[in-house]
């Protein structure tokens, strides 16, 4: 017997289990590791999702404010008018006509010391190509030519049916891109990986082409300029950025007017009516329908065909109102009191507050005198406004928008403009569920949620075999739903962040089989691994939440009371998660979540007071200001920069102490703040910015906003 | 543990698993597809086997696999893991030994070659994409090897407690 053959064997064979084990263990470890990663990830994705649709929401709040006051405030003299009538731009609807005069491009010069592209009409393969090439060089396109660009593709537009059709006999293959939102970029690397629009390639781009990026004006640019190149082979749809009042809080306004100050209106107004004029869908083969949102259990493409589209200056809703009660204000603002007899013949006083009717104005020439008068006035009427909202709160019929921003009533067919308005907000505003059934899409406050079964029933309806539709952004730039009968596609890769998802568009050739390319247009987001990518989007992804909490400190620290009666200052993490979500409403995992946000605890419980000292800390500096003051700031500068914009009439950035003022005291009295007239003053000299009697509002917002993000785009609010 | 206690501690592991399954639960009808599984049980702290999970699938899945797996099943199977520490973590001198048991001459480091065929060939079975993503952070491209040390610190720096308090 070999001794030695045995003991070696022995040894093998021990080592092999040695080995064996170990390589179990470090799987072990490692998938671990993964699943951790994957958990980041998702958590990451769920607080950029909720806190953009957070913001959404703002913007539906406000404008439901706004759509009161309009319809409900009758002002007594001109100021009052002018001033209230600037909330609604959306009211100051041009006619065709007069649009060609305001906003006409002939009396431009353009100076020879110009070395830009110059666009002569009709439009060749050349300017696009010298078009593409200036951009990429930075520089900016002429307003002389941009007006006459959006005047000629106004005229193209205006000539083109509801619904486009695309036919995949003349060229092979038709690509699909979806949301760009302005990042430049990524339509340079579309081009580039699948070529430029011609006669043998067609492109439907699926709306959504401006906000959020800082590019959303050569977007418009380069895309107006192939669609006038090659009508027959490039296609777009309106998306729900395609929309006045979107426009007025995504920031798209601010780099227009940096852009071109003096013309900057003129192309603001021919951009809102070009936008109403871009058709609502694609047909590709009869087969594929191609829709920036989804449908519902009411689409009906007959109705989309045939309605005219140009009347939805904004599709964005206002509150929901009873009838009943609308019939009764209406009265009211007419001055007669209406008693509605009951059924026993008795009359009933409405249970309306009646309209409080403005006092004789004072001269308009002692300003304080006056604007204090304005003020009380306003005051009133909010108040009046208000109390209408309390009462009539429960389910009932929906006031559209499009009565407020329509044009002149002109001979329309039988439906009622309101059927209409949801035909087209259901197109542009929707989004699938998992679930079946069709429901009302609070989130966004527009659109539906539709189901499978309602993705089924349209495909039958018209025979189609699929959609194509974008507004959600994907982790990989596109996603199937509703087995495969539904594809969204997205094409503004690194949207929240770089790295946190990639774009993509689809090519289809006559066999209707979808193709994707995807993409990502950072090349910093190529160096990085699996991890470095995450924790740089999870890093952005924390700030802006730590920042959503700091901005609820009050009412952060009254829901941790509720559990520290014995007032020891501290709480369990258990329930620290619990009155976080009662406050924030975002449906967050705040366990999951919570190894971020909260870094130190004693023995289990938070001293709750110490960690919101340390996330006011981290807030960019502004320790001159009252911690409150900041908070509500915070809290609500989206909104208040929308409300600025809307103010500010000529697009200049600034807008005039008296009101500065005004703007404060409305919004104050409508979220519900107080704010006396001190307080006011002492924010205006701490922040020092008053240029000649006029505040730069963008330089005090500027001053609550968050640092750029990593790629560099401007960021208003908490996040895109 | 004392009854009082239990209860307390049951509902807060309760609620945190709750959070987890439902990060995954993309229908908001509290499923989740089968396969991510493995991904909610291992971010909750444990650290069990592939062959240890399907152990727990099979307890957790329903009679008739729908490649669903509904949170009321796993609920108590998942909070009397929690409790019983089922799945422990693996300490990191532990897992320096076993890097170590792979590096025959002690280097400090194990060659991409290696450390895929013992990756691949031993342990439990380890697909070509995992493999492909561990190499992607753990080797050294000068080297061409893993540096286990600095992988391991790495890996560390990562791990907080999930565990709940």
């Amino acid at each position: 017997i070999n001794i030695y053959t045995n003991t070696d064997h022995f040894l093998k064979f021990d080592q092999k289990c040695r080995t064996f084990k170990a390589a179990v263990l470090i799987q072990r470890w490692y998938r671990r590791y993964v699943a951790r990663l994957e958990m980041r990830r998702r958590c990451t994705w769920t607080i950029f999702q909720s806190i953009e649709y957070a913001c959404e929401q703002d913007q539906i709040k406000l404008h439901n404010f706004f759509s009161y006051l309009m319809d409900n405030f009758t002002p007594s003299s001109s100021k009052e008018r002018d001033f209230i009538s600037r909330m609604f731009i959306s009211g100051e609807s041009f006619k065709e006509a007069e649009l060609e005069k305001y906003c006409d491009y002939e009396s431009l010069e353009v100076p020879d010391s110009y070395t830009g592209p110059r666009l002569s009409f009709p439009l060749l393969p050349d300017h696009a190509t010298a078009l593409l090439e200036a951009f990429k060089q930075k520089q900016q396109l002429h307003a002389r030519y941009v007006l006459n660009l959006l005047h000629e593709t106004r005229k193209h537009l205006k000539q083109l049916p509801n619904i486009s059709h695309v036919s995949t006999c003349y060229s092979e293959e038709v690509t699909v891109c979806g949301d760009l939102h302005g990042q430049l970029d990524d339509l340079f690397l579309i081009f580039y990986k699948n070529g430029l629009p011609s006669p043998s390639k067609s492109y439907v781009f699926n709306g959504d082409f401006v906000d959020r990026g800082k590019q959303s004006l050569e977007i418009l640019i380069i895309l107006f300029t192939f669609l006038l190149i090659y009508p027959k082979e490039v296609h777009l749809n309106r998306g729900n950025h395609e929309d006045h009042m979107v426009n007025l809080r995504y920031g798209f306004l601010v780099g227009l007017m940096t852009m071109s100050r003096l013309h900057g209106k003129k192309i603001l107004k021919m951009i809102q009516n070009v936008f109403c004029w871009l058709p609502l869908a694609t047909l590709i083969d009869q087969k594929v329908l191609v829709i920036h949102g989804g449908v519902s259990d009411t689409t009906d493409l007959d109705m989309l065909e045939k309605i005219q589209r140009n009347k939805f200056i904004s599709v964005l809703r206002g509150k929901k109102r009873k009838e009943s009660n609308r019939n009764v204000e209406i009265k009211e603002i007419n001055g007669e009191s209406q008693a509605e007899p009951d059924s026993a013949g008795n009359e009933i006083t409405s249970s309306l507050p009646s309209q409080p009717r403005p006092t004789q104005a004072p001269s308009m020439t002692n300003r304080v005198e006056f604007s204090r008068w304005v003020r009380q006035t306003v005051q009133e009427q909010i108040e009046w406004c208000r109390k209408l909202v309390d009462i009539s709160d429960s389910e009932e019929e929906e006031l559209t928008c499009s009565s407020l921003v329509s044009l002149t009533d002109l001979d329309g067919p039988c439906w009622t403009r309101q059927e209409e308005w949801k035909q087209v907000s259901d197109i542009l505003w929707s989004d699938p569920m998992p679930q079946e059934g069709c429901r009302e899409n609070t989130v966004r406050g527009g659109g539906c949620y539709f189901g499978p079964d309602v993705t089924g029933k349209i495909l039958e309806k018209y025979n189609l075999q699929f959609l194509i539709r974008s507004h959600e952004c994907k982790q990989e730039g596109y996603e199937f739903c509703h087995n495969r009968k539904v594809l969204t596609i997205f094409s503004a890769s690194n949207y929240y962040e770089i790295g946190s998802n990639r774009g993509a568009y689809v090519k289809l050739g006559p066999d209707l089989v979808p193709h994707f390319v995807q993409y990502q247009a950072n090349k910093t987001a190529h160096t990085l691994t699996m991890t470095q990518r995450i924790s740089r989007v999870e890093e952005s992804a924390f700030r802006a939440l730590r920042e959503k909490l700091f901005a609820h400190t009050s009412a952060l620290i009254s829901a941790f009371k509720l559990y520290d009666k014995d007032n020891t200052g501290k709480i369990t993490l258990s329930n620290w998660a619990t009155a976080v979500e009662s406050v924030l409403h975002l449906g967050l995992p705040w366990r999951m979540l919570r190894p971020q946000l909260v870094r130190s605890t004693a023995d289990g419980m938070l001293e709750y007071k110490s960690w919101l000292d340390d996330l006011a800390m981290e807030q960019r500096s502004q320790e001159h200001i009252q911690s409150s003051l900041l908070e509500v700031i915070y809290r609500n500068r989206s909104n208040l920069e929308t409300i600025f914009r809307i103010i500010d009439r000529d697009h200049s950035g600034l807008i005039s102490f008296e009101e500065f003022h005004q703007t404060w005291k409305l919004f104050s009295s409508h979220m519900n703040i107080e704010l006396t007239d001190d307080g006011i003053n002492d924010l205006v000299r701490s922040i020092d910015f008053n240029k000649d009697g006029n505040i730069d509002f963008n330089e005090f917002l500027e001053a609550f906003r968050l640092p750029e993000g990593l790629t560099g785009r401007q960021v208003p609010g908490a996040l895109h | 543990m004392p009854s009082f206690l239990q209860n307390g501690v049951v509902a807060k592991i309760e609620k945190k698993i709750t959070e987890a399954f439902k990060v995954f639960d993309h229908e908001g009808n509290e499923t989740v597809d089968v396969r991510e599984i493995g991904s909610i049980v291992r971010s909750l702290g444990c650290f069990p086997t592939e062959a240890e999970l399907h152990e727990l699938l099979a307890k957790v899945e329903e009679e008739e696999p729908t490649g669903y797996v509904h949170l009321e099943k796993f609920l108590p199977v998942m909070i009397k893991v929690l409790l019983d520490r089922s799945y422990r973590p693996i300490p990191e001198d532990v897992l320096l030994h076993a890097f170590e048991a792979l590096d025959e001459n002690k280097s400090g480091y194990i060659t991409k070659e290696d450390l895929v065929k013992h990756m691949t060939e031993e342990g439990e079975p380890f697909t070509e994409e995992e493999m492909e993503k561990m190499l992607s952070s753990a080797l050294n491209p000068e080297t061409n090897a893993v540096h286990y040390r600095d992988y391991i610190s790495m890996m560390i720096v990562d791990e907080t407690d999930d565990l709940p308090q």
